[in-house]
């Protein structure tokens, strides 16, 4: 019992332990409930600092209890890991900082904020997970925690929502188990291992693996939005802009997508794959989620919608990346899992500041809305200049690498599939701008709140400049050291050991 | 105190506690919630030492008065039959405190005195049964249980209650006269009653397999498999909660505890491939069947009830499971975490469903809007019971169904596999059907009573015990394989 046995437990319990106490708190305790919020997210800020600092220098962290034979609770912190858990408690606090300026006004909010932390929580025993089963675990309590916050406004609209979400969650859920079960009967217990775990299992029969890779795939896809099981997402918009936030930047779909890399890099092995020829449909099917989902966004009038098809696309860039089985597209992928993070945030942060301040909801009603709300708009611009993939933006630097892995593994025609992107990207995101910065508003907005010092309130504005230049960083500073792209880049190097 | 621990006999004390207790909440009327709640935290107590005793000594066997079979009274314990006692402390436990609060009682005050004596007697006789040792005994207090259920069934002197009673009883009778049946030709054929003399002296043939086959229907009638589980919606629904809680948690495992110990360690020999799988068709059909019923009935405790109809059909994938040795003891220890996982979270479920319906009146699903507005604490028992149920993790019933789980993929048994994951998802549809009323939606104007505090927290650690069994498993699980007819031992090479 000790600092690196301990260490992975506390982070896990930082939000878990508040979530569990601000349950229990009366509706109208808005300072206690408001600085719990900020001290768990700060609390665990302090002790992922730690963690990323131990790993960095080699130092393991291992947390075990087991369940049944062959079965661990098993909590660890790998390069992987710290990628994903820093990037969802950095995103957790400014977060929990934009729901409570958000939602104050609210009824729910005791019970909103417990499951936004048990949410969180899940999300981090997502990154910590050191074998499979930790990590289905915590998948589906993510689950479990997300659908309360999807219909949390009750409505009928919000209750269809939830339980088209239940319905894809679920049943990836149960194709996730299923493949693990069947796995672990053939290869024993399913520790994620650098290179694969596959690789040190008994000699299993190419065609059955294939249907395992399949259902896992599958199980994780779901989350991960990719076509065709990506139905829910558009629907989840219903929820309040913290909780797409949430779902699509923080945890949710980056759970889905951490998921892919996790079986593709630690279960079965780059090695592995590429012998059972699995490799290529997921890249296909990626590529084809990537233009599939920007060409919906096209005609999305919504803001939010238009926002959420963008999700799917930009998400399927970091599947595409882990399948071309390249050390130059992976890092690629990984740095696009943060990099899209800051980016979508930021962008649905914006969306959720519009609707709060002057009740807009469509991008027909946004014109002339970048001289009412400069900042905003500038926050917006950055993350959706980023999503196109203007350079120095952190959009720019993962595109780059993905684009040269592609030709490093031959498989030229990903160029085609990121500029056509890029183009539609622009298709759909340069109107939005355009229209905010340089028409001239037509009708008066549909719901002005009363105007104070600032566009809005702080709290809301706050979050998305920070969240934005954080973007704009990881873009120029992508060679600096803990950088996200320095990261992948470390990342890689372990995973692929002659890059 | 040393002295005291080493003499005593916990079994026969696990015996005499409550039927004393019985008497005492009979005859001292005015003290009888103090002496009940006393009785139980005892039994409690008495099971924890009992358990410590089978987790360092291993199966022990315990002759009253010293005489030993074939003429004395035998009693047996071992790891199954701990966990079954254990299961019934735990959850007995708060059903008391919850019958303590239950102010349904107040309310039809015709029957609410027969409560504590009639629940410690069916306590005593649960006890009798995870105790006893011979096949007679056993009988005995199976039909002591089905007359202590009636009676508390039809508690509440309602015309529907005393309906159900009715129902239940002619049907547990039935049940009861086809196991004598069996008792009856094993007893003519061995001259034995005792359950492990009858083990050494029956091989296989055609009376064993009759005794088994007979014995077998009479259980499975008591138990509620698909199809003769007709009886037991009804029943369930309309009891008071504390009853249904008691019943659907622990009366239903009774009888199945003892098909286990016939089919598994009496007569071992003269079961058939065939029967298993029919056994497990049942189960599945249940499954399928009990869930269907579920998302379709309109009154919540009756879905409650259709949900222990197919959560029961689990138990029963036992049979076919276990028939390769390799995944034998996984789906050994799969199916009776699954009994402890189910009787907790269903235990707690209940009694959250009963406080609804008190709180409202009524328990149309429809009318439960934004009940967790009123009733927080037992809003979130019933969503954490039914996390367990789905069989979602973190939870116990996670663990039970990855390990049936399992065990169906090794055996190549890939049919029950998909039932299993297969009736997780249904048992979301109906859990998440109750919790989109209770969680989501504003609430109805309808008038609330108030609800006494005992009403809401039993449920609620009841369904965290659910919760906390997956994380502690080590216990559990080793009483599981304490003289186990199969056990984690035997996959070693």
């Amino acid at each position: 019992m000790n600092w690196s046995f301990w260490l992975p437990v506390l982070i896990l319990l930082s939000s878990l332990g508040a979530g569990i106490v601000i349950f229990f708190l009366p509706q109208r305790a808005y300072r206690t409930r408001t600085t719990l919020n900020m001290a768990a997210a700060t609390l665990k800020l302090l002790l992922v600092a730690a963690l990323v600092w131990g790993v960095f220098h080699h130092q393991s962290y291992e947390t075990r209890l087991p369940l049944l034979p062959e079965m661990d609770l098993l909590l660890r912190a790998d390069t992987l890991s710290v990628l994903f858990i820093t990037l969802s408690s950095i995103l957790w606090f400014f977060t929990t900082l934009y729901a409570i300026g958000y939602l104050e006004a609210s009824p729910h909010r005791s019970r909103f904020f417990g499951f936004f932390s048990l949410c969180v929580s899940a999300t981090v025993g997502i990154a910590l997970a050191g074998n499979l089963i930790t990590f289905f675990i915590f998948y589906e309590m993510l689950t479990l925690s997300t659908y309360p916050l999807v219909t949390h406004r009750g409505t009928k609209k919000s209750l269809r929502a939830g339980k088209i979400y239940l319905g894809y969650t679920l049943m990836g859920g149960v194709l996730l188990l299923t493949g693990m079960a069947w796995l672990q009967t053939l290869a024993g217990p399913l520790s994620f291992t650098e290179g694969g775990l596959l690789a040190e299992a008994p000699p299993i029969d190419p065609q059955t693996l294939t249907i395992i890779f399949t259902l896992l795939i599958a199980g994780v896809g779901v989350k991960a939005a990719l076509v065709p099981l990506h139905g829910w997402l558009p629907q989840a918009m219903v929820a309040p802009a913290p909780v797409s936030a949430l779902l699509h930047a923080v945890a949710v779909v980056k759970a889905g997508a951490f998921g892919i890399v996790r079986i593709v890099d630690n279960v079965f092995g780059v090695e592995f794959v590429a012998k059972l020829g699995v490799a290529a449909p997921l890249a296909w099917l990626a590529s084809f989620t990537i233009i599939y989902g920007s060409v919906r966004a096209l005609f999305q009038d919504d803001l939010k919608r238009r926002l959420a098809y963008s999700t799917i696309s930009q998400v399927s860039y970091i599947a595409l990346g882990i399948a071309l089985l390249n050390p130059v597209a992976t890092i690629g992928a990984m740095a696009h899992l943060v990099h899209q993070g800051l980016m979508k945030i930021t962008l649905f942060f914006c969306a959720g500041n519009l609707a709060q301040t002057l009740g807009i909801h469509r991008i027909s009603e946004m014109a002339g809305v970048g001289r009412r709300m400069p900042w905003t708009m500038t926050a917006f611009t950055l993350g959706a200049l980023g999503m196109i993939g203007v350079p120095p933006l952190a959009g720019f630097i993962s595109k780059w690498y993905l684009g040269y892995g592609a030709v490093l593994a031959e498989a030229e025609w990903v160029l085609g599939i990121l500029a056509l992107s890029s183009v539609l990207n622009a298709a759909y995101f340069l109107p939005i701008l355009y229209r905010a910065w340089f028409s001239p508003q037509k009708n008066p907005w549909p719901e002005e709140t009363s105007r104070g010092r600032l566009e809005t309130h702080w709290m809301l504005l706050l979050p998305p400049l920070i969240t934005a230049a954080m973007a704009l960083g990881a873009g120029l500073l992508a060679h600096a050291p803990f950088s996200p792209a320095e990261w992948a880049r470390l990342i890689a190097v372990r995973e692929y050991p002659s890059p | 105190m040393a002295i005291f621990e080493q003499s005593i006999h916990w079994p026969v004390w696990l015996m005499v506690l409550p039927l004393t207790g019985a008497l005492l909440t009979f005859a001292i009327y005015r003290y009888q919630n103090l002496i009940g709640l006393i009785t139980a935290m005892g039994i409690l107590w008495s099971v924890i030492a009992l358990a410590q005793k089978v987790l360092t000594e291993g199966p022990q066997r315990y002759s009253i008065g010293g005489w030993g079979a074939p003429l004395g009274i035998d009693l047996y314990v071992d790891g199954l039959s701990t966990l079954m006692l254990l299961l019934t402390a735990a959850v007995g436990f708060f059903v008391s405190f919850y019958g303590v609060g239950y102010a349904g009682f107040r309310q039809h005050n015709h029957g609410s005195g027969y409560f504590w004596p009639l629940w410690l007697f069916l306590w005593t006789a649960l006890n009798g049964l995870f105790l006893t040792a011979d096949i007679f005994n056993a009988y005995v207090t199976l039909e002591l249980i089905g007359l202590a259920s009636v009676a508390l069934v039809g508690l509440s002197g309602q015309a529907s209650a005393l309906n159900a009673a009715m129902r239940y009883l002619l049907v547990g009778l039935l049940g009861s006269l086809f196991y004598l049946l069996g008792v009856g030709l094993l007893y003519a054929g061995y001259h034995t009653v005792d359950m492990a003399s009858l083990g050494q002296a029956a091989q296989a043939g055609p009376l064993p397999r009759t005794a088994l086959t007979l014995m077998g229907v009479g259980l499975l009638l008591k138990t509620a498999l698909f199809p003769l589980h007709f009886w037991l919606p009804p029943a369930h629904a309309n009891a008071p909660t504390p009853v249904s809680s008691a019943l659907s948690a622990l009366v239903v495992k009774a009888p199945f505890y003892l098909l286990l110990r016939l089919w598994f360690t009496v007569f071992p020999d003269s079961t058939t491939g065939a029967a298993a799988n029919l056994l497990g068709l049942l189960g599945a059909i249940a499954i399928l069947w009990g869930s269907i019923q579920a998302l379709q009935t309109q009154r919540l405790k009756l879905l409650v009830a259709y949900s222990t109809v197919a959560q029961l059909g689990y138990l029963f994938l036992v049979f076919p499971l276990t028939q390769d040795s390799m995944a034998a003891s996984t789906a050994w220890s799969g199916a009776l975490y699954y009994t402890l996982a189910h009787g907790l979270a269903k235990g707690g479920m209940f009694l959250a469903a009963g406080t609804i319906f008190y709180a409202l009146q009524q328990d149309r699903i429809q009318n439960l809007n934004g009940i967790s507005r009123h009733l927080p604490v037992t809003a979130f028992a019933f969503g954490l019971a039914g996390v367990s149920l789905m069989g979602l993790p973190p939870s116990a019933g996670f663990l039970a169904k990855w390990s049936l789980l399992t065990a169906a993929i090794a055996n190549g048994q890939w049919g029950w596999a998909i039932i299993i994951v297969l009736g997780g998802l249904l048992a979301a549809g109906y859990v998440f059907r109750v919790l989109s009323y209770v969680f989501m939606q504003a609430p109805s104007k309808a008038h609330y009573r108030p609800v006494p505090w005992l009403m809401e927290w039993p449920a609620l650690l009841l369904a965290l015990m659910a919760i906390c069994l997956g994380f502690i498993t080590q216990t559990p699980l080793t009483l599981i394989e304490i003289g186990a007819p199969m056990s984690y031992q035997y996959l070693l090479p």
